[in-house]
């Protein structure tokens, strides 16, 4: 018997596990993913929204505008990369300086700081290699970036060091009302709770609508993304937004905290929820666009393409199109509480989701608060930015932090194994590219593939048959010949 | 370890080698070469089939045998190298100060009175070209594949389509073939092909695996795993024709898309980078803008054959040498090295598949005419050698092939050992061949030359090692 479940392991379950997590409370996250961070989670902007998009009043107005501002302690409680670098919102056309000062004034009543409208001069002076055709721009100094990985994986190691359980690759299949609370059947065995709490992102409201009776539908709002290599991450030191124009809502171009630079989304609704697949009039459209705020970048960079889907919810209890966070108990099932169309500024929203969450579940369990709450904790040691100094410190303890795996982003063995051994680990080949940065470089794991199958196999203790990138039918390998007749092992 | 050199070579691959080889002839002995593998030989040790060291050694060779003739003659002089060594950063001056990383001495500095640059190429990725679709596993470097396939005996998937025609592609398409995968069409985007027109008779022409100028993937499928590819025709300008969609159901993606110099630490040393050649820019010297520091191989610029890296590469250790003696202070001025034209291999469109013959004798793959005349001899024209006559005379009667593979190992330090028939045996022959050679397990230590299977598939021909194979620990 659980106090708390929570089913979906992105940003938003894992933010509530770790909240959850400094309380007298027995909770298990469920994720149909072999591996946390794997929906909406691992493919959007990395951006902190500064907080001026969402409409006054709303719940994504509030808790954007306090995520935003708890993220930056967040980063260094739990050792994730995150950089305060300020975002732009550019205006292309004289005639609609009056939308950006909307957009500022907006921002103000939402509580944003320090907003100002800069003239194309203060511009060029911040960000000189802005297009020609930007005017002015909306500037937020609080606007920052940030490693949607290391944030949710973070938030994740961190809760399950509290005592939260993580259950990786399980399927819920049906929710029923049970003596106290809910009874939740997966196809691995069933999971009794009092609380139970749905962050399963595009998949919400399958969730939802196992228990209530108030529909609701979401559609996946595809965004297709390019992703540049180092070399001209420098390009750009500002998110730059473009303002909505007759054209549309326009895309951003924006450095990484990994010093890479990155363009997109576009924005399609769609009907399949896994359909994560980019499209050649998808990456047109989005390099097309992002000429508008930087001319000249060069299209030879890109390293890869990707997509995500924003859940965006077009129906709840008859009402159609909800612009905002859908984040209650559900009307007709106490106890059981949406956490549901965490479309943008989820990413941001995500440390004060968490508190408000566990603010919604304090006034039903009532739990004693933990005396001996770790609130802290410490990532992955990093021997590519690590001084000569820390270097030598790691290889000395480990000699495995000496042996290069991954050339393009200097990952060694050490740092790979550790992925692997720490709580909530990495158990597929994206599992380590997400933690340590292995294969995410210019060559995209064409040098440390093998590598980093072989070091997976060796600590999983399976054969590298079993490797998987990330879904189950997700293979490397086949079995070799000598494998197949069992000769090979003496 | 003494940490101060005259030379520090950075990647042990064949021009590593041979920069280390020319600069001891030249009188420096006080070498080290840095190398980040488990050992010498580099790309060249996956390389296992032949077709190298026709100009440097008059014969031809698999890649671990003309690596292992270096390997030996770096041994015969005793020059020392650090094996699973990481270079970190380079730092040009007098001395020039080079630091590496590796599990038995951590991090460290050594300073060097010169440095040759000799870390190879590496692949264009998929998303260097922007192929839209999933992201699933099943799409591989065909380097990448060649790696799994030839070291570590792995097979990356079963039913496999190859995008681009360079050499690595047309080469993976048939190990794949004869490791037991159906290749089922190599893609060319451009109207022809970028590999070797021998490599299109003996991998693909032989494997009947067809070859698709002006197409290219224009869609990836599968979530998980990849489950097919939408292979387009191309217009002149390269786009895609609407219309001429083809669905290809595969698990395997193997990308041969272009070769890019490695030069990540050459950048960080701040030397000037040549856009055309994508290499340092170097003077006639092979001395890059970084004094003291020197560059050759496919660091520089992409090369075509094995040979013309090692002879590139022996004039670097020779200029390294002469600086480490002389210390020369003019720079002087930028020299492009000679890039090879880039093959534009395309066959006749209406060849007659059984006169006009491609000859695989060498890298030249004249187009030869055989007719058989009335009294049953044979007319050949169109042969530039004798080895092409011989050729045409073989295959109008009774065509035989070189087969080149691995051997599981059992007890050794590697998991497998390449190998190669001993000679040419029938081509109706090579799937019973290699019925018996994927069949065989042999026992560590190999030698190079070792007969591993007598009388392969009853052809009189032996299957013998082509690189050694210690024992494990």
């Amino acid at each position: 018997m659980y106090d708390v479940i929570i089913i979906g392991a992105g940003v938003s379950g894992c933010a509530i596990a770790r909240e959850l997590s400094a309380y007298e409370l027995r909770i298990a996250v469920l994720e149909k993913e072999l591996d946390i961070c794997e929906g909406t989670s691992k493919a959007n902007s990395g951006i902190v929204h500064a907080g001026y998009d969402a409409k006054p009043g709303t719940l994504k107005a509030k808790l954007n505008v306090e995520g935003s501002r708890k993220m930056k302690a967040l980063s260094q409680e739990l050792d994730f990369p995150y950089r305060q670098s300020g975002s732009l919102v550019l205006c292309f056309d004289e005639a609609e300086i009056p939308k950006l000062v909307e957009l500022k004034e907006r921002g103000e009543k939402n509580g944003v700081p320090d907003l100002r409208i800069l003239d194309r001069e203060e511009l060029i002076s911040i960000e000189p290699s802005v297009g020609e055709k930007a005017v002015a721009a909306l500037y937020a100094p609080t606007g920052a970036i940030v490693c949607p990985f290391g944030l949710t994986i973070a938030l994740a190691e961190n809760a399950a060091e509290n005592g939260v359980e993580f259950h990786r690759g399980i399927n819920v299949c049906d929710i029923q009302h049970a003596k106290q609370g809910y009874l939740v059947k997966t196809d691995q065995g069933e999971f009794e709770t009092g609380v139970l709490i749905n962050a399963a992102g595009v998949h919400a409201d399958e969730i939802h609508n196992m228990i209530s009776g108030y529909k609701m539908k979401i559609v996946p709002r595809r965004g297709e993304y390019l992703l540049y290599d180092k070399r001209v991450g420098g390009l750009v030191s500002h998110t730059l937004f473009q303002l909505p124009t007759a054209l549309g809502k326009g895309i951003l171009v924006t450095p990484t905290v990994h010093g890479n630079l990155l363009t997109g989304p576009t924005a399609l609704d769609i009907e399949n929820k896994e359909g994560v697949e980019t499209s050649g009039e998808g990456i047109r459209q989005v390099q097309e666009k992002a000429a508008l705020s930087v001319p000249n970048i060069p299209g030879k960079q890109v390293i890869t393409s990707f997509a995500g889907l924003r859940a965006h919810i077009v129906e709840i209890q008859g009402r159609s199109d909800v612009e905002d966070f859908l984040i209650e108990e559900a009307e007709d099932a106490p106890g059981f509480i949406d956490v549901a169309g965490i479309e943008s500024p989820g990413l941001s929203s995500a440390p004060a989701i968490g508190e408000y969450v566990a603010g919604l579940v304090m006034k039903i369990l009532k739990p004693e608060r933990k005396e001996q709450f770790i609130s802290t904790r410490k990532g992955i040691p990093n021997m590519a930015l690590a001084s000569d100094e820390e270097r030598h410190k790691l290889i000395q303890e480990d000699p495995k932090y000496a042996n290069v795996i991954c050339r393009c982003e200097m990952v060694t063995e050490g740092e790979i194994i550790n992925a692997i051994r720490r709580p909530v680990g990495a158990v597929t080949t994206d599992g380590i590219k997400r933690r340590t940065r292995a294969g995410m470089g210019r060559c995209q794991a064409g040098f440390c593939n093998p590598r980093v199958v072989e070091i997976l196999a060796g600590e999983l203790s399976v054969d590298e048959s079993e490797i998987r990138k990330s879904g189950v039918g997700s293979w490397y390998l086949t079995k070799s010949d000598g494998e197949e007749k069992g000769e090979l092992h003496e | 370890m003494n940490k101060k050199r005259d030379l520090v070579i950075i990647g042990g691959g064949p021009a590593g080698m041979a920069a280390a080889l020319a600069a001891y002839e030249k009188g420096i002995h006080d070498i080290l070469i840095l190398e980040r593998d488990s050992e010498l030989g580099g790309i060249l040790n996956q390389c296992i089939h032949t077709g190298f060291g026709l100009h440097t050694f008059k014969e031809e060779l698999t890649g671990p045998e003309y690596a292992g003739r270096y390997i030996d003659m770096i041994n015969e002089k005793g020059i020392p190298s650090l094996l699973r060594t990481m270079v970190t950063d380079i730092k040009s001056g007098d001395p020039c100060v080079v630091t590496a990383m590796n599990k038995d001495m951590g991090l460290f500095q050594i300073e060097a009175q010169a440095v040759v640059l000799a870390m190879g190429c590496r692949e264009r990725s998929r998303g260097a070209m922007n192929i839209p679709g999933y992201r699933p596993a099943g799409i591989y470097s065909a380097g990448t594949a060649q790696r799994y396939v030839n070291i570590e005996g792995r097979m990356p998937g079963k039913e496999v389509v190859i995008l681009g025609s360079g050499d690595i592609g047309l080469i993976m398409a048939r190990r794949m073939t004869l490791q037991g995968a159906k290749v089922k069409l190599v893609a060319e985007i451009m109207p022809y092909s970028g590999g070797l027109r021998r490599n299109i008779v003996q991998c693909l022409d032989d494997y009947h695996i067809p070859l698709k100028l002006s197409h290219t993937v224009t869609c990836i499928h599968g979530k998980d795993r990849v489950e097919g590819v939408t292979v387009s025709k191309v217009d002149e300008a390269l786009n895609p024709i609407p219309g001429s969609e083809e669905y290809v159901s595969c698990d395997t993606i193997l990308l041969s898309c272009g070769l890019i110099p490695e030069n990540e630490l050459t950048l960080e040393a701040g030397a000037r980078m040549d856009d055309v050649t994508q290499g340092p820019v170097v003077n006639e010297h092979l001395e890059t803008t970084q004094r003291g520091i020197f560059a050759c191989g496919n660091v520089l610029h992409v090369h075509d054959l094995v040979d013309n890296v090692s002879k590139e590469a022996a004039k670097a250790g020779e200029f390294a040498a002469e600086y480490i003696h002389n210390k020369y202070s003019s720079w002087g001025e930028a020299v492009r090295p000679p890039i090879p034209e880039k093959t534009k291999c395309t066959l006749p469109e209406d060849r007659d598949m059984e006169s006009q013959l491609i000859c695989i004798g060498c890298p030249m793959g004249c187009l030869i005419t055989a007719k058989k005349k009335e009294d049953g001899s044979l007319d050949i024209t169109g042969n530039t050698c004798p080895k092409g006559e011989a050729y045409a005379r073989s295959e109008m009667t009774a065509p035989v092939r070189m087969v080149t593979s691995f051997v599981y190992l059992q007890g050794g330090k590697d998991k497998v050992v390449p190998v190669k028939t001993a000679g040419e045996i029938p081509k109706e022959k090579i799937a019973a061949c290699m019925e018996e050679v994927r069949n065989t397990i042999v026992k560590a230590p190999v030698k190079t030359g070792d007969i591993l299977i007598a009388n392969v598939a009853d052809t009189g021909i032996d299957v013998i090692a082509t690189g050694n194979a210690d024992k494990g620990v």
